[in-house]
């Protein structure tokens, strides 16, 4: 399209604009992380790097990001084998009720989560309850892989439905087992999607507050859930600000890992 | 190559039962669906119909406990009481202008991406839009409540305009979700825009259409269904809310609030409450669903 040149410079302003919305705020978590004020009054008075150091030995916070990465693991490995489970039976079998099958799977990411989280609540109160098992570490587990297996089965589904099937047939035909197939030809074609998916529901799990509202039991305190409770405490704001501006820090990570896996994948589809 | 060697027997017993499992299909689809579905089908499916089911109970209102005899004195209460029908349609009227913004701002970011920027430049400002997914969902919001706080960064903005900022409230919600779900409509706006074929501008320019003509009659009815697919995000991400509400909204409620404060004394009603964000949705996936947008999701 041949576009003007006040079009293109209205764009280029539009998009400078957008930006600028997306990055000012993650920003200033940042920068009020070294304001040595309590309140978030802007400009700063000054910086310092003061409460950086209240933070690292803030007991509570650092038992809240303990919590949560045990979590997220837990979450994460139960979402990887029932959502890879899926992704075969749905991308390599015809059976009745396939489609309801993947809708099943999206429905507990597309529910709000207070309709999820209210629903694990009172099923955990009617059936764990009479067994002695109350809500705790294990429940918030449970419930995130819930809505995890999402992202699993969406990633594998993918790939298992971009690669032939002739790869694992042809080493059947050189006589190895399917196990054996599945094994040294299938998984590693797989392995890259399974690594894209486990690293998506961990973040996914490590950031989620509603639903472990209403699964996690007393004493059992995830980072949002930690920080939610701190947010307007006034006491406690600078060490809010410290995990805020870490936090924003950590999401760099995923990125760097998942353009790592993006180079990766590229690599391996070359075969 | 492997190097273990294992026993003759216990190949043999792998290579019987690799054997049978490849025979039969149906006995490996069995294998795996079975913990898949107990898991999502039993538990989470299960525990669902029992809220769903729930809705239709009642609550002794002096011991609140809950009396299971089937009654729609729930809903009749829900359409019927002036409080509870306010906050459905704010929370749908919040859901729709955070939508509409979102498509607003996304548009001009997206057409620059995909369009106007350098080639060379396109992946990385994509993943410029993608960052922000990652940070906290929490953290984006406490950001937007240190920026609206009183002699904050709005506040600091506006003041050489004789102005301060909206604070806490409805317009800080509605800011602030737009901010959350901003990247969920720029995504898909992008990736139409890039697919656009450069044939069909140039055949529009050669029929003598401006800029703008081809924008209205070529580009934007292409765009459309993307819009569309993000907006299920956006609509419905916004909806079940009631978090973002609680940190930038004031006293303003949201229907996930309502859920919230019936919870501990009235789960019925809770539950007959959760069902409207839930038939809402359903309703605009279904309106959705006619674009073809769901397609390319």
């Amino acid at each position: 399209m041949h576009l003007s040149r006040t079009a293109r410079i209205a764009l280029r302003i539009g998009a400078g604009l957008g930006f600028t919305m997306i990055y000012v705020p993650l920003l200033l978590v940042l920068v009020n992380s070294l304001n040595p004020d309590r309140s978030a009054s802007w400009p700063p008075p000054g910086l310092t790097a003061h409460w950086w150091s209240v933070a690292a030995h803030n007991s509570g916070a650092r038992q809240a990001l303990w919590v949560s990465v045990k979590a997220g693991l837990g979450a994460t490995a139960i979402a990887l084998a029932l959502g890879t489970l899926i992704a075969f039976a749905v991308a390599r079998h015809r059976f009745f009720g396939r489609g309801t099958v993947s809708f099943i799977v999206v429905l507990p990411i597309a529910l709000p989560g207070i309709v999820t989280g209210i629903a694990l609540n009172s099923a955990f109160g009617t059936v764990l309850a009479p067994l002695g098992v109350g809500l705790g570490l294990f429940t918030v587990i449970v419930g995130h892989a819930t809505f995890c297996i999402v992202v699993v089965f969406n990633n594998v589904v993918a790939r298992l439905r971009r690669t032939a099937r002739s790869y694992e047939e042809a080493a059947m035909d050189l006589g190895a087992t399917s196990f054996r197939a599945f094994a040294d030809v299938t998984f590693p074609l797989v392995r890259s999607a399974l690594l894209a998916g486990g690293l998506l529901a961990f973040a996914l799990s490590f950031d989620e507050i509603v639903v472990t509202t209403f699964t996690a039991g007393p004493g059992v305190e995830t980072l949002p859930v930690w920080i939610f409770g701190n947010m307007t405490r006034p006491q406690q704001a600078p060490v809010v600000n410290v995990v805020a501006a870490v936090l924003v820090l950590l999401s760099v990570v995923p990125i760097y890992l998942a353009q790592r896996l993006s180079a990766d994948t590229a690599a391996s589809s070359r075969v | 190559m492997t190097t273990d060697v294992p026993s003759a027997a216990g190949r043999g017993t792998v290579r019987r039962l690799a054997g049978t499992l490849h025979r039969r299909p149906r006995l490996r689809l069995t294998l795996l669906l079975t913990a898949p579905l107990l898991w999502l089908a039993v538990l989470y499916l299960g525990s669902l119909a029992v809220l769903f089911v729930s809705a239709f109970w009642t609550t002794n209102s002096f011991t609140s406990q809950v009396v299971k005899v089937w009654s729609t004195d729930n809903f009749h209460e829900l359409f019927t009481t002036p409080v509870f029908r306010q906050v459905i349609l704010r929370s749908v009227g919040v859901a729709l202008a955070v939508t509409v913004l979102c498509a607003v701002i996304a548009f001009p970011v997206a057409f620059y991406t995909a369009r106007v920027a350098r080639p060379g430049w396109r992946p990385l400002l994509v993943v410029a839009v993608l960052t922000p997914l990652w940070a906290s969902y929490l953290v984006k919001v406490y950001a937007w409540r240190l920026i609206l706080s009183q002699g904050g960064l709005a506040d600091w903005m506006l003041a050489p305009f004789g102005l301060s900022g909206p604070g806490y409230g409805l317009p800080a919600t509605v800011l602030t979700l737009t901010y959350l779900w901003l990247p969920y409509m720029i995504l898909p706006i992008h990736t139409a825009l890039e697919q656009l074929p450069a044939s069909l501008l140039d055949a529009s320019a050669d029929l003598g259409a401006r800029a703008g003509r081809t924008f209205r009659s070529v580009v934007l009815p292409m765009v459309l269904p993307s819009v569309a697919a993000g907006s299920v995000f956006t609509f419905s991400l916004s909806l079940g809310d009631y978090i973002t509400v609680q940190i930038v909204g004031g006293k303003t409620q949201l229907i996930g609030n309502l859920v919230y404060s019936n919870i501990e004394l009235n789960l019925p009603m809770a539950a007959a409450l959760g069902t409207v964000p839930v038939a809402v949705i359903v309703l605009y996936l279904l309106a959705i669903r006619r674009t073809g947008a769901l397609n390319s999701l």
